[in-house]
């Protein structure tokens, strides 16, 4: 009995024991899947329940409903990875040897990495947004607030799902302006980029947008500290930016796991070959989704995509062949924009995201770089997609490799 | 390609001034590259800083982010932004002879 052992049960994990029960004989193989908690957040959800459109009960589901029958899921958390030994060390002193190993453990926001951003006043005027306990705490506070300084602010690249504090600007201006506040409140969006997003032609057209909805850009403004008693932040080169909420993206980082394991980089996050997925601790550990280094986006669909292609290499891998698909960098997000439109964006490592239809060419029904309502529906509706689809594994209609059909230069 | 002249040496750039071949570097070069990025002068802390970002590039092909050379070469990330003002990993980068790095995503 050949043992596959998977860590992590999120967007990637999962995606991956469904791909891999439906093809692995029970026979010759025992499944593992570990987390360290019972419950799958729809993590791109948590946009929308600031704003109260979403409620925690729209994003948060049991885990176990979701992964596949015929596994044992094992509820604990990852003490160390022992690569020479080909094991895992669980919390709780369980150990689980492998044949093969998928790392999935995600990133994290961790706020205690800036100087000052846990004081008194975080959850009360100092907010994330990516986490289910800070985004119903903003909900509670913009729900009464009436008026100021809403400074939106990234700390540190890379951080998941890149697009999402623009997002939540361009929801902000929506959410003040319907409820008659928008004269009241001042949006400024302070990022260390140099401008509103990390590609030249997206960037160019969303900063536009920044303007068009009248939030401020600081651009390269390196996150120092967060100074709560004068309700500012600082930068590492000391500029100064007054709030009177801040809503904040933290540094993102891997497991601390990885960190243990002795195999992270600076960010824990893991050495991994951008094409093939295998990591270059070991050829029998394979990473998927925001724990790699890889240099995509962190998000879901890119986890999606890489699943395609992991799947095809693991079984090249079991079959002791030299892995044969290549990952291409493919990302694909709608971005919300307010006002029931949205965006689309569809790019790799080679090729920044271009105008044109999606998926079908010339057709779509969605838009590329344009603000419509079609891309609005698109991503209201994904939610949908994300449970019902996209977890269990299931084909949908866009490839794993970008296409540059029906995109214009 | 462009190439330049600098401290008498011929040296291929990219189109935002970021030397495409690293070898061709010595401490007169990074004089002259300091001096167009605004510091007139290379203190002991710059070369510790250069000198890592050299040894970095070198075995890894990119370029290190700043949490990676406050963790890794002794100097803060506060005094980092005071040595490089406007961007250490960026402005480094170029004195230091290396490509631009590929940063983040």
């Amino acid at each position: 009995m050949k043992k596959f052992v998977i860590l992590g049960a999120g967007t990637a994990g999962t995606i991956m024991a469904n791909k891999l029960a439906g093809v692995l004989s029970r026979d010759d193989w025992s499944i593992t899947v570990v987390d360290r908690d019972e419950t799958h957040h729809y993590q791109p959800g948590y946009l929308f329940i600031p704003f109260g459109i979403y409620s925690p009960r729209d994003v948060v589901k049991p885990r176990r409903d979701y992964l596949p029958r015929g596994i044992e899921v094992v509820m604990a958390g990852i003490d160390v990875i022992e690569p020479e030994q080909n094991r895992v060390r669980l919390q709780g002193g369980r150990v689980l040897g492998y044949d093969f190993l998928i790392i999935a453990t995600g990133a994290r926001p961790v706020p205690a990495q800036t100087e000052g951003m846990l004081g008194d006043r975080w959850h009360k005027d100092v907010f994330d947004f990516y986490t289910l306990e800070g985004a119903t705490a903003l909900a509670r506070r913009l729900k009464h607030w009436e008026g100021g300084r809403l400074v939106v602010n990234i700390v540190e690249m890379p951080i998941k799902c890149p697009v999402a504090p623009l997002e939540f600007s361009f929801l902000a201006d929506w959410f003040f302006t319907d409820r008659g506040l928008r004269d009241k409140v001042e949006i400024e969006y302070v990022t260390p980029l140099p401008g509103a997003f990390t590609k030249p032609k997206a960037s160019a057209l969303l900063g536009d947008f920044l303007d068009k909805k009248r939030i401020k850009l600081a651009a390269e403004f390196a996150t120092g500290s967060v100074d709560q008693g004068a309700k500012k932040i600082v930068s590492w080169d000391g500029r100064e930016i007054g709030y009177d909420i801040l809503v904040t993206v933290p540094t993102n980082m891997g497991d601390e796991a990885i960190a243990r394991s002795g195999f992270g980089d600076e960010l824990n996050f893991i050495p991994t070959d951008k094409h093939t997925l295998r990591s270059k601790v070991k050829d029998n550990i394979f990473v998927l989704g925001d724990a790699t280094d890889l240099p995509a986006s962190k998000a879901g669909s890119v986890a999606h995509f890489q699943a395609d292609i992991l799947f095809e290499n693991i079984l090249d891998a079991i079959d002791d062949r030299p892995p044969g698909a290549k990952f291409d960098g493919h990302a694909n997000c709608f971005i919300e924009s307010g006002f029931n439109k949205g965006l689309l964006i569809d790019f790799n490592y080679e090729t920044e995201p271009l105008p044109g239809k999606f998926p079908l060419p010339g057709v779509g029904p969605f838009s590329l770089l344009e603000e419509t309502k079609m891309n609005h529906y698109g991503k209201m509706m994904f939610r949908w997609v994300y449970w019902n689809l996209l977890l269990r594994g299931a084909e949908l209609p866009i490839e794993a490799e970008m296409t540059m059909a029906g995109k214009r230069r | 390609m462009p190439t330049r002249t600098i401290a008498n040496k011929s040296i291929d750039v990219d189109a935002e001034g970021f030397m495409t071949n690293y070898k061709d570097w010595d401490l007169e070069v990074a004089k002259v590259l300091a001096t167009e990025e605004g510091i007139a002068a290379l203190n002991d802390r710059h070369l510790i800083v250069l000198n890592f970002m050299r040894k970095e590039f070198e075995t890894k092909g990119d370029g290190p982010s700043i949490r990676k050379l406050t963790k890794e070469s002794g100097v803060p990330t506060k005094e980092l932004y005071e040595l490089f003002p406007g961007g250490p990993a960026k402005k480094a980068a170029k004195i230091a002879g290396i490509k631009k790095p590929h940063g983040c995503i």
